[in-house]
């Protein structure tokens, strides 16, 4: 069969798998709808959350960001799992037994303060749509790579998915269809790994890949490194021989140490992951799950590392030096005699995210550390949709050569591509490639998909049912649970239809905003559940300041420094804005504490509270209202 | 439930989770940011060990982590007969 086939065949077929779940999995009650009824077994609960957790920046860009950055990539590595340990430990078993369905159910109910759930109410929607954007414009990408539809096309098709299981199932049908996803997603990320590891080192585990050696002889352009040589070896020896630093040479350690602590924060923050421990039926369940999903996670997580250092060691030996026409052409065979056919190099280019600059006038690539393309972010700018007689894609860009050492950087590789054109790169086989675009639509539906329905929540159960249509004197909800059901569901379909907008029109600063919706959830939601746990004095004035201090210190300082230019010579503390989100969250326990100090205790009734939910026992069902 | 009894088992919780803290924090902040480059100088089969806990090392010691929480916790809400 040939690939475009194959591709539709396999996507096809996981997208009949979500919808089939869906339609089994039909919410029938608000309980359905926000905590799956709060049943699931911890060990789906543990792959539904991985799924939910692992987006398209997991699958997609990750193992690019990591292969381009070297070791200082670990800060990734390590602060998107080890915020897992904080969950499990800190967060995860309390949440479950205080057991109401959001996140801000908890802040409203402990600060006893509608003003509290409301600034939670905003953060969350605020925190979620930002990633909820990022997951439309990768479930476009895919469309448009592989489906060879249009972007545009590709969103709304992956608005259509979301919404027949998200609004008809719930977190019912979204915890279901996850679990389908992840399956799905892990295939299709593990088995191009093993393929890779086998292909450039001879280890079948891709995890064990970093510590063998290469298989084949590759030049670097500037020296020979002969077959047999330690892979990480091989890599540190190109990278500098082509000007780059060493790969596993550390950066700037206290910036390193900012971001980890940030993400790792932020990950236990983030209100779509904390939801996910209010599906278990019991206190001790909510611990196991965590530790499932960590176990999850870590089955992708532990490979990236590998496919990483696989596919700048690839990279090297499959551009460096070809003639570009004879490559993408007929390709052309390595002098051990293995396949080396570019046929991909162009289909990237077409996507603008691959671009050559044959600055030497020489018609071969040379890959070399320093731009491609003169330009301020070294990126190109096509000409329209003009090749050259080679086929390569012009662009405006001046060529002159710079005379750079060793030679002139002519390629621009977006890092986004590497995982998903790894398996072209090496010439494996086409189910492989098809696998890897349902594994990328997985990734980007599951976590679409726990977040709008988080959105959904927070506007109908907390902002209407317990903010707008509260009944002040019975402190229930006005609403029956008919209507709230009914309310959910609108504000799932409203929600997917903003995302979607934000996909096709994304902002210009997409990649920015993660940095917010970390920082926010670091220096908002984690430190005031923290002490909303811990701290059975914390009171309403303390956690109000808290959160207030924690949110605009982190938002000025991203805006400040992301947006309005501000000069990296005035960072506070050397620290960058991905990692103030560290900073928001110390201040944010300062001023919590503090303020609380110097005013009244919490009423009895929340210190009872604060008891009862560190005992496990009694936790029963997650209880309505 | 006593408020002894209570506050005895709050006390032996929080104890558990320090102690596991400190373990998550010298994997990862220690061993993987802070003294990297001491750890870079021992290599194992071509990878730098610090490397190593940056990328691959600590998540393998997260898993181990929260799996033994959750045997110490069971354990814990047992002696307290306050599991469910």
């Amino acid at each position: 069969m040939d690939l475009q086939t194959l591709i539709y065949l396999f996507v096809g077929l996981s997208f009949a798998l979500y919808i089939g779940i869906a339609i089994w999995a039909k919410a029938a009650s608000t309980k359905d709808f926000y905590v799956a009824g709060g049943g699931v077994h911890p060990i789906a609960n543990g792959m539904a959350t991985a799924a939910d957790w692992m987006s398209a920046a997991s699958f997609i860009s990750l193992a690019g960001l990591i292969s381009y950055k070297g070791s200082d990539g670990g800060a990734y590595l390590m602060g998107w799992t080890g915020g897992y340990v904080l969950l499990a430990l800190l967060l995860a078993p309390y949440l479950r037994k205080f057991g109401k369905f959001t996140v801000p159910d908890f802040i409203g109910d402990r600060y006893y303060s509608n003003l509290a759930r409301t600034v939670a109410v905003i953060a969350t929607i605020f925190v979620s749509f930002t990633y909820v954007a990022g997951q439309m414009r990768g479930v476009g990408i895919v469309f448009s790579r592989f489906l060879q539809v249009d972007v545009n096309t590709g969103v709304i098709i992956g608005m259509v998915i979301v919404f027949i299981y998200a609004v008809l199932g719930g977190m019912k049908g979204i915890t279901y269809t996850q679990v389908a996803q992840y399956t799905v997603m892990i295939i299709a990320y593990l088995i191009p790994a093993i393929f890779l590891s086998l292909m450039v080192t001879d280890s079948f585990l891709p995890q064990l890949g970093i510590f063998a050696k290469t298989t084949f002889a590759f030049s670097d352009g500037v020296k020979e490194i002969p077959a047999g040589t330690y892979l990480m070896h091989a890599l540190d020896t190109s990278l500098t021989d082509l000007g780059f630093k060493e790969y596993t040479q550390p950066g700037n350690l206290w910036n390193m140490f900012m971001l980890t602590v940030a993400l790792m924060v932020g990950t236990a923050g983030l209100p779509h992951v904390i939801v996910r421990f209010f599906t278990v039926p019991r206190v001790k369940d909510a611990r196991a799950s965590a530790g499932w999903a960590l176990l999850f996670i870590a089955i992708l997580y532990t490979t990236v590392a590998s496919v990483a250092a696989f596919s700048r060691v690839n990279t090297i030996d499959r551009i460096q030096n070809v003639n570009y026409k004879t490559w993408t052409t007929e390709g052309v065979k390595k002098a051990d005699g293995r396949e080396n056919h570019g046929a991909w190099f162009q289909t990237w280019e077409k996507g603008s995210l691959l671009a050559w600059n044959d600055r030497n006038g020489d018609g071969k690539i040379q890959y070399a550390a320093g731009k491609a393309f003169d330009d301020k972010k070294g990126k190109p700018h096509f000409d329209g949709t003009k090749t050259a007689p080679d086929g390569h894609r012009l662009t405006t860009n001046a060529i002159a050569a710079k005379g750079t050492k060793p030679f002139d950087n002519e390629v621009y590789i977006d890092r986004d591509i590497i995982v998903l054109a790894n398996p072209e790169i090496a010439n494996l086989p086409n189910w492989v490639i098809a696998l890897i675009a349902a594994g990328g639509l997985a990734a980007a539906l599951s976590t679409a998909a726990g977040l709008l329905l988080v959105i959904s929540a927070s506007i109908s159960h907390d902002l209407l049912g317990k903010v707008i249509f509260n009944d002040p004197k019975t402190g229930k909800s006005k609403l029956s649970e008919k209507s709230e059901l009914m309310a959910a569901r609108l504000a799932a379909v409203a929600a997917i239809v903003v995302a979607g907008y934000l996909g096709i029109n994304p902002p210009g600063f997409v990649a920015q905003v993660v940095a917010f919706a970390f920082g926010l959830a670091a220096a908002s939601f984690f430190p005031a559940i923290i002490l909303g746990i811990f701290d059975k004095r914390m009171n309403k004035a303390g956690a109000v300041s808290g959160i207030l201090t924690g949110l605009i210190f982190t938002f000025g300082y991203i805006v400040y420094f992301v947006f309005m230019g501000g000069d990296k010579a005035d960072y506070l503390f050397g620290i960058a804005p991905t990692g103030i989100g560290t900073l928001g969250m110390v201040l944010h326990f300062i001023v919590a504490y503090v303020v609380s100090r110097m005013t009244e205790p919490p009423p009895q009734h929340i210190q009872d509270l604060v008891e009862s939910i560190r005992i496990p026992r009694g936790a029963g069902e997650a209880h309505d209202h | 439930m006593t408020q002894e009894k209570a506050q005895a088992y709050w006390r032996e919780n929080i104890s558990t989770i320090l102690k596991l803290l400190v373990v998550w924090f010298l994997v990862s902040y220690g061993a993987g940011i802070l003294f990297i480059n001491q750890l870079n100088a021992i290599e194992i089969s071509g990878v730098k060990l610090g490397f190593w806990f940056a990328q691959q090392g600590s998540i393998y010691v997260f898993v181990i982590l929260i799996y033994v929480y959750v045997k110490m916790m069971n354990r814990i809400d047992e002696k307290y007969d306050v599991h469910e």
